[in-house]
């Protein structure tokens, strides 16, 4: 394959990554713009989803497709009333007091983890893509007659991935909405700005941040979903997303959906394209860099407003 | 508050205990004991600026893993003695904490965390990229010269025990003189309330620094000791999980004690040794005990002792 | 023979946003000498000792102490210099005892930790709070952790002491127990002290300057201030009493 087909599938590849990423890192932003505090268990309810949907599709058995619309349904909610209960239990006790709450959910992050260790074991499970087509991809070539497209041989993507890009837009964009145009998305915002004073106007704050959590919980659970027929559900498999969401909403700005989905498309674009060209490692140890940096020298990330 | 020459004798007779325990132990725990004292260096290190500062890093593994490479790679790469190595272990544990911390003291809070977490993870991974020197995850053995130090073969168990009481009980000595020390002092009181420790006159921007200098430094030479005496080194222990076994440790042994880091160890180990005799999640007792600490008992075990019986403990 | 002023501010000026805080203000304040700064919230006041002690820099403007051009220095080093500091809302090491507070305070400048406990016990002797020196600084009462943060000021032996509404929060015994402690203040120490109290500010102040929307509008001995009937309509009327 020639350079130019070779680097729209990359640039397709790190699409779906993008995509991923994107709602993954919208939980951990919703969460800390919101609640102000940093949950470091969120890749592991990433997992969870990966996991609940394994079980789920297990659970139904039939035709991949059904068990895996029951799992997109089901996981993000069975993961997000987790969280709440998660809140409720260890959250809300220690007062959302930032470092508590750091060294609070790094236990949590343990317990979920080795729990479906326990439970899952130590294996990489595979689920099933609801569909199993192959899409060919053109390119453009060159004829007698000018351009013309045509359609190289082993230049193709899965019906699948293409979906996971459109249905991650569609529910970040969903998100959307629900942030701007509905009352409850109204709340949360106000709770974000002005915690104090959202509680002065009788918001019901501590149910609000619930909420929020298991919203945040819920998001990455659906990332999970829509990535494990691609990827393999694996009891460790929280590491990375948690890694990269910290880097998307650290540069993205914090609570800011356009700047994390800017940031999700940076990043996601650029490990895969990275990856290909250079060591993955350096690609990484870079990215860890980077992160450490904007927060020394930027700390309001490179879309976010200067904190007065 | 206590003074010096009590300080003396409650440290002195932890050290005297320890000894009788190291000449009377079964093998097996004597074993254990060995490991538990030099982790107990890395877990005083990390007390030092957690307990007694009030900075909470997630990333002291980044100084362990300086120390303990730093004294590998001389040792198996450079062909330096032990006593050398060590030396060079200590000196690039300084330089990465010297480094690391100038960069990362200019934020606070959660910012401090994460970045202090960034770059452990950064150095780990530095680790896997130079895999042809430093063997990456396998890691390497240490050489038989490099486990001698002063005619001593530590390869032994008798001597590994020997040597890991003697450093431990320096740098317990040591950290116990300098908590009640002027520079121990000030620190304590830049955790209690930095701004106004600020405006009496004190530079905290450079004693915060110190503190990070003199915290990872602690914490590099336990991982030189660890590598010397165990023969091993590896870039598991620049993993998250030995950024976060200190912060256990101290939490659950007492911060801000001086006796703490070592119960805290001790407790750990044992319960992790126990709980990986019925599953291999053992990890789960560390998640079970660092939610129950913060939500319950965040002063810890030498916490709650001061607090109930005993206000003077250091 | 005149000897250098302690304090001089140059055309010291602040602005947040679009708000200017402190317009250009010029105040010499000579050894000696207590110097109140009154005027509405929002005047600038709080803004302009901020400035003075280092807590903020300045947008224009020099802060000089003995001649020295201390702007760009850090708040730490010029404590360092001689100056002590209160905060407008009381800030104490409220986990440690009342005496190691006060130990801090000395510990920078006295060597030897006898000489250190020494001092200390003198210190909140003067001040009357010997008796709960071992307490948490935080179980004392508001009015009480007030005097602690004044003796730690003491305790400094500043040339400068800067106190930011001191008796904001006292009842009025404790009031009368201030000023004594200020009154009994080496001759030497120079004072700039922000308050509402009129009385206290009648009572204490050498010269009293004020402020209005960031600007010096008058200093001078308090019965000048006092007949001055702009001063008078504007702040004297509505002051605390």
């Amino acid at each position: 394959m020639e350079f130019g087909p070779h680097l729209m599938l990359a640039l397709l590849e790190g699409a779906v990554t993008s995509a991923v990423l994107a709602l993954t890192a919208m939980g951990l932003s919703l969460v800390f713009g919101v609640m102000r505090v940093v949950n470091v268990a969120h890749g592991a309810f990433f997992m969870l989803g990966a996991v609940a949907a394994w079980w789920i599709a297990d659970l139904v058995g039939a035709h991949p497709a059904l068990g895996f619309a029951a799992a997109l349904l089901a996981a993000p909610l069975l993961v997000g009333a987790g969280a709440m209960l998660a809140d409720r239990l260890i959250l809300a006790p220690v007062g959302y007091d930032p470092e508590r709450t750091i060294v609070a959910t790094i236990g949590l992050m343990y317990v979920i983890e080795q729990t479906v260790l326990m439970g899952f074991g130590p294996d990489a499970r595979p689920v099933a893509p609801p569909f199993d087509a192959r899409i060919a991809l053109p390119w453009v070539e060159r004829t007698a007659e000018g351009l013309a497209l045509y359609w190289p041989w082993g230049l193709s993507i899965t019906a699948y991935k293409l979906f996971v890009i459109a249905a991650a837009a569609a529910i970040l964009a969903g998100l959307w909405a629900l942030m701007t145009r509905t009352g409850a998305g109204l709340v949360m915002r106000a709770t974000q700005q002005d915690r104090d004073m959202a509680r002065a106007f009788g918001v019901p704050v501590s149910r609000v941040f619930a909420r929020v959590f298991g919203l945040g919980a819920a998001l990455a659970a659906m990332g999970a979903v829509l990535v494990v027929p691609i990827q393999q559900a694996h009891y460790l498999m929280g590491g990375d997303p948690l890694l990269l969401s910290f880097i998307v909403v650290i540069i993205g700005g914090l609570g800011s959906l356009p700047g994390t989905v800017v940031a999700a498309l940076l990043i996601g674009m650029t490990d895969g394209i990275v990856s290909v060209f250079l060591s993955p490692t350096l690609a990484k140890i870079v990215a860890t860099l980077a992160v450490a940096l904007v927060l020394v020298f930027r700390p309001q990330g490179l879309m976010g407003r200067a904190r007065a | 508050m206590i003074d010096a020459r009590r300080s003396l004798l409650l440290h002195g007779g932890i050290v005297a205990c320890l000894a009788l325990l190291a000449a009377t132990l079964p093998a097996y725990h004597a074993g254990n004991l060995t490991r538990i004292l030099v982790l107990a260096v890395y877990a005083m290190g990390y007390n030092l600026l957690f307990g007694y500062t009030g900075l909470l890093s997630l990333g002291h593994a980044l100084f362990f893993a300086a120390g303990m490479y730093g004294f590998g790679l001389s040792a198996a790469l450079g062909g330096l003695s032990a006593g050398a190595a060590l030396l060079a272990g200590v000196a690039a544990a300084a330089l990465v904490a010297g480094l690391t911390g100038a960069l990362a003291l200019r934020t606070r809070d959660v910012a401090f965390m994460i970045v202090t977490l960034m770059f452990a993870q950064a150095g780990y991974l530095t680790i896997l990229y130079f895999g042809t020197w430093t063997r990456g995850d396998e890691g390497f053995v240490l050489p038989a010269a490099a486990r001698r130090l002063a005619g001593f073969d530590l390869r032994g168990d008798g001597a590994r025990l020997v040597a890991a009481l003697t450093l431990f009980s320096a740098c317990f000595l040591a950290t116990a003189a300098l908590t009640g020390s002027r520079l121990g002092r000030t620190l304590i009181a830049i955790r209690e309330n930095e701004d106004r420790a600020r405006m009496l006159g004190y530079d905290t921007a450079r004693l915060k620094l110190v503190a990070v200098v003199l915290s990872g430094t602690l914490s590099g030479l336990a991982g030189a000791a660890y590598a010397m005496l165990f023969g091993y080194v590896g870039a598991s222990f620049a993993t998250v999980q030995y950024s976060i076994l200190p912060l256990l440790w101290v939490l659950l042994g007492g911060a801000g004690t001086t006796v703490g880091p070592l119960i805290g160890v001790a407790l750990v180990f044992y319960l992790i040794d126990w709980s990986s005799r019925v599953t291999d999640a053992y990890m789960l007792v560390a998640g079970v005990a660092l939610i129950g600490l913060t939500l319950f008992a965040p002063q810890g075990v030498a916490g709650l002792i001061r607090r109930k019986a005993a206000p003077w403990l250091p | 023979m005149a000897a250098v002023t302690l304090l001089e501010t140059r055309g010291l000026s602040k602005s947040f946003g679009g708000v200017t805080a402190c317009d250009g203000i010029d105040l010499a304040l000579p050894a000696g000498e207590t110097l109140a700064l009154i005027g509405p919230n929002g005047s600038g006041k709080s803004t302009f000792t901020a400035m003075v002690s280092g807590r903020i820099r300045p947008d224009r403007g020099r802060v000089l102490l003995r001649g020295r051009d201390v702007t760009a220095l850090p708040a730490h080093a010029r404590i360092a210099m001689g100056m002590a500091y209160t905060f407008q809302i009381t800030s104490v090491f409220a986990d440690l005892p009342v005496r190691e507070n006060v130990a801090l305070a000395l510990r920078r400048t006295v060597r030897g930790e006898g000489r250190v406990q020494a001092g200390t016990d003198r210190t909140l002797e003067r001040v009357g709070l010997l008796a709960r020196a071992d307490q948490p600084a935080g179980d004392l009462s508001y009015g009480h952790q007030r005097v602690l943060e004044i003796a730690m000021g003491l305790a400094q032996n500043p040339a400068l002491f800067i106190l930011d509404e001191p008796t904001q929060g006292l009842s009025e015994p404790e009031v009368a127990e201030f000023v004594a402690l200020m009154d009994a203040l080496p001759a030497a120490t120079a004072v700039l002290l922000v308050e509402h109290n009129m009385d206290v500010v009648m009572r204490l102040a050498g010269r009293i300057a004020v402020l209005d929307a960031g600007g010096l509008i008058a200093v001078g001995p308090p019965d000048r201030i006092r007949a001055d009937p702009a001063v008078q309509a504007a702040y004297l009327g509505t002051a605390d009493a």
